[in-house]
C-alpha cells in the first residue's frame, strides 16, 4: 500500500473564505474537502492518509514559517507521493502550492503534483520544480483536474512508462530527455516530412519550438568608456586546460572564473575549449578568438577602455536549459557587481 | 557578440555584435594572423563602442569587417 498526502487551502479544507486566509497550518489525518475526491481516484492500491490545511495569507505572508512547519508535521509521515490543490486560477494558492510542492519534493524526495489555470502565476513561478497539471479556471473543474493528477500520480507509482510533459498533459519543466521513437524515423526524414508539410500549407509541429522572447531591461550606457571596467563572459567553454571546475561539456550548471591578471593573450596549451557543440580545433589554437583578451589589452593600453577585469568567466552554451543559464547568468552578475565592472563583453558560439 | 543572430534576439540581448561563426567568433584561422587580429580588434571595438550606446530598443550594430 502506498501513502499519499493532500495540500489545500483554508477555503477549500472547510475553514472558512477570505475571512480566514490567515488560518495557520494544520494536518489532519484522513480526508478533507477534496481529498475524498482525490482518494477516489486514486483507487485502492494508494490511500490519502493525511491532509494538510493551510491559510492562502498565511502561506503568502509567513512563507518560510509556514512551510517550515509543514516539513515538521511531515517528518514522521511515512508517504510516498505529494499532491497539493488543484488550485484553479487562484493566484495566492497556486503560488502556496508552488512554495510547500517544491519545499516537500527538496526535502523528502518523493514526486509532488498539482494542477493550475495556465493564467495562474504559480505555473511560471514552479512548474521546473514539480509537475503542475494544466487545469481548470474555477472549482468547477475539480473533478477532472483531480482525476488528472490522480491518474498520472498513480502510474508514476506503478513505474509505467511515461510520455512527454505535452502528452501527458503537465507544463514543461524544461527537462529535455531522448526517447527512441516507436517507429524510428530518422532525422532526415522528419525533417523533410515537415518541409512538406509547409511547403503543401499543412499543420506541423516543430521538434525545437524557440521560447518566446525573453525581455531583458537596457543596461544604462557607460559614460567614459576609459574610466570604466570592462570583463569577458563566454559560453564558449574557454577553460584552464585541466577544466579546474569541471564544467560540462555540454548541458553545463557549472561555470568558472579565471585570473589572467598576468596575461597579454591566451595562449595555445594554456587554455582551450571544452565545448562539445563545435570544432574546437581553431579555439584550441587560439583561444583568443572566443575570449579576445589580447585585443582588450591593446584597447587597455591605448585608453579606450579603463581596465580589463582580473578575471573573465565560462560556461557551455550547449544543451544548456534557459533556466540554467539565467541561474548562471545572475550569479555571474553578482560577482561582476561585487568587483565593480563597469560592462561587459559577453561571446557566443 | 553573437554569430546567430536571431537566437540572440530570443533570449534578449539588448546590444549585438556580429561574429563571423560559431568555432570561431573573432578570427578565421585559414586568415593570416595580421588579418584575425584586425578583425578581432574591429569587431570588439564596435562592442566597446556599443556599450556607450543610449539604445531603446534591441539594436544589431554594423561591423565593417
Amino acid at each position: 500500500m502506498k501513502k499519499a498526502i493532500l495540500y489545500i487551502n483554508q477555503f477549500f479544507g472547510q475553514i472558512g473564505g477570505e475571512e480566514k486566509a490567515d488560518f495557520p497550518p494544520e494536518i489532519r489525518e484522513g480526508l478533507v474537502g477534496p481529498a475524498m475526491e482525490l482518494q477516489k481516484q486514486l483507487g485502492d492500491d494508494i490511500k490519502v492518509t493525511h491532509t494538510i490545511i493551510c491559510g492562502d495569507n498565511f502561506m503568502g505572508s509567513n512563507t518560510e514559517e509556514a512551510v517550515e512547519r509543514i516539513l515538521g508535521f511531515l517528518e514522521d509521515k511515512e508517504f510516498d507521493i505529494f499532491f497539493a490543490g488543484p488550485a484553479f486560477r487562484a493566484g495566492r494558492y497556486g503560488s502556496a502550492c508552488g512554495h510547500i510542492g517544491k519545499a516537500v519534493k527538496e526535502k523528502f524526495n518523493v514526486p509532488v503534483i498539482t494542477s493550475m489555470n495556465e493564467e495562474n502565476p504559480g505555473v511560471e513561478m514552479f512548474r521546473e520544480h514539480i509537475y503542475i497539471f494544466k487545469g481548470g479556471a474555477s472549482a468547477a473543474a475539480m473533478r477532472k483536474d483531480i482525476k488528472k493528477m490522480a491518474d498520472f500520480g498513480r502510474r508514476l507509482l506503478n513505474g509505467a512508462e511515461l510520455l512527454s510533459a505535452d502528452e501527458e498533459g503537465y507544463f514543461g519543466r524544461g527537462i529535455r530527455r531522448q526517447v527512441w521513437l516507436k517507429e524510428p524515423v530518422t532525422a532526415a526524414d522528419r525533417v523533410i516530412d515537415m518541409l512538406l508539410k509547409k511547403i503543401h500549407g499543412e499543420p506541423f509541429q516543430t521538434e525545437l519550438p524557440i521560447p518566446e522572447l525573453d525581455k531583458v531591461p537596457i543596461a544604462k550606457p557607460i559614460k567614459d568608456l576609459s574610466k570604466a571596467k570592462i570583463a569577458m563572459v563566454t559560453s564558449g567553454g574557454i577553460v584552464p586546460v585541466d577544466n579546474p571546475d569541471r564544467i560540462q561539456s555540454a548541458s553545463a550548471t557549472r561555470w568558472g572564473k579565471y585570473d589572467v591578471s598576468n596575461l597579454e593573450r591566451l595562449e595555445a596549451g594554456v587554455f582551450k575549449t571544452i565545448h562539445a557543440g563545435f570544432d574546437p580545433a581553431a579555439a584550441n589554437d587560439d583561444p583568443n578568438v572566443i575570449v579576445p583578451l589580447d585585443v582588450m589589452r591593446a584597447f587597455e593600453k591605448e585608453g579606450k577602455i579603463g581596465k580589463v577585469h582580473d578575471y573573465f568567466y565560462s560556461t557551455v552554451g550547449t544543451g544548456t536549459t534557459q533556466g540554467e543559464a539565467a541561474r548562471m547568468g545572475k550569479e555571474i552578475v553578482e560577482d561582476l557587481k561585487a568587483a565593480g565592472v563597469d560592462g561587459v563583453i559577453l561571446t557566443s558560439t | 557578440m553573437a554569430n546567430l543572430i536571431p537566437v540572440a534576439k530570443s533570449v534578449g540581448s539588448n546590444k549585438i555584435v556580429p561574429t563571423i561563426s560559431i568555432p570561431y567568433p573573432l578570427g578565421d584561422p585559414n586568415t593570416p594572423k595580421e588579418e584575425q587580429w584586425k578583425l578581432r580588434y574591429h569587431r570588439v571595438g564596435v562592442a566597446l563602442e556599443a556599450l556607450t550606446a543610449d539604445v531603446k530598443e534591441q539594436t544589431v550594430f554594423s561591423v565593417k569587417i
